[in-house]
């Protein structure tokens, strides 16, 4: 009986937990996807660091999620 | 390969696209194998089935706190030897940690309200873990306003070196003053105090969040490098047009 009127405080914290944990997934892979997409333009209007233009690597439209 | 090899910043992308998704994989087969122990875990004598909620609770007060000792060892980082990185990790680690800590005063306070009869009071550990959440909002208000990432960085660097002072409050809180909130049961000398069916689940599942907190963090350093370049770009272009 004690268990069952506890239920909504467990399901509450696992909830929030779950919102939380999925929340700050989203907000990294988001982020990442909006950076990416950022440096590509960048790189289609022809600005790249002087680091990156005196060693090519993949362009970041075909870089590695 | 070495420290400093991995302090490159192209360097440190290289390994972290490698990385994540290795440690996207053993973070899930963590939470699975924890959320399995502890959904099966017995009720405890007197907190009945709230205890699973210990099992949220515990982790995310423990990462609220490390997010922080990450920050510290950032902050001496970029104040003392001014490692490349060292503000790229604080900078990082600053919203993962802030995340955690709520979830630790909500988890805390749902547990609070069938075990103590109320969802809030003002005891020494409860307070000083609001302070850690107000700490981090601080910070990251700090990074947001000042807009050059390396004056924000030592600006943000002050401030989480006076407020690396709460990590031992909250830890020995409930030793220094008389609380409500209980006393050390895991990390304490003489051992733990909980029988091992509560406390293989708790440390499965302790291990899992902190699996979770370094493959955000590296993800989230990923982020912030290549922020930092969309940035120098940009005033790149900007400078070539004026």
């Amino acid at each position: 009986m004690a268990a069952m009127n506890h239920l909504p405080f467990i399901v509450g914290s696992y909830t929030a937990a779950f919102v939380v944990v999925a929340g700050l997934i989203g907000w990294v892979t988001l982020d990442f996807r909006a950076q990416r997409r950022a440096l590509a333009d960048l790189e289609r209007r022809g600005l790249t660091r002087r680091s990156a233009a005196a060693h090519p690597g993949p362009p970041m439209t075909e870089a590695k999620a | 390969m070495t420290l400093s090899e991995l302090a490159n910043p192209s360097r440190f992308l290289s390994v972290a696209n490698r990385a994540i998704p290795w440690l996207g994989g053993v973070t899930a087969i963590a939470f699975a194998f924890g959320l399995n122990l502890a959904m099966g875990a017995p009720d405890d004598y007197q907190q009945g089935a709230t205890v699973k909620i210990m099992f949220l609770h515990v982790p995310s007060a423990w990462l609220g706190m490390l997010g922080w000792g990450v920050m510290t060892v950032a902050a001496l980082g970029t104040l003392v030897w001014r490692h490349p990185l060292a503000d790229v990790a604080a900078k990082a680690s600053a919203p993962i940690g802030a995340a955690f800590t709520l979830l630790c005063l909500v988890t805390g306070s749902l547990w609070g309200r069938p075990e103590w009869g109320t969802y809030w009071v003002w005891d020494a550990r409860l307070t000083s873990e609001l302070i850690l959440f107000l700490l981090y909002l601080g910070v990251i208000a700090l990074w947001r306003t000042v807009e050059d990432p390396s004056r924000a960085a030592r600006a943000a660097a002050i401030l989480t070196l006076v407020g690396a002072v709460d990590l031992p409050i909250i830890k020995f809180s409930v030793d220094w003053w008389n609380t409500l909130h209980q006393s050390a049961s895991v990390f304490r000398m003489g051992g733990p105090t909980i029988y091992p069916t509560i406390l293989i689940p708790l440390l499965v599942m302790t291990l899992a969040f902190t699996l979770l907190f370094v493959t955000l963090h590296v993800a989230a350093m990923r982020n912030e490098i290549l922020r930092r370049r969309v940035r120098t770009l940009r005033m790149m272009q900007a400078s070539a047009v004026s």
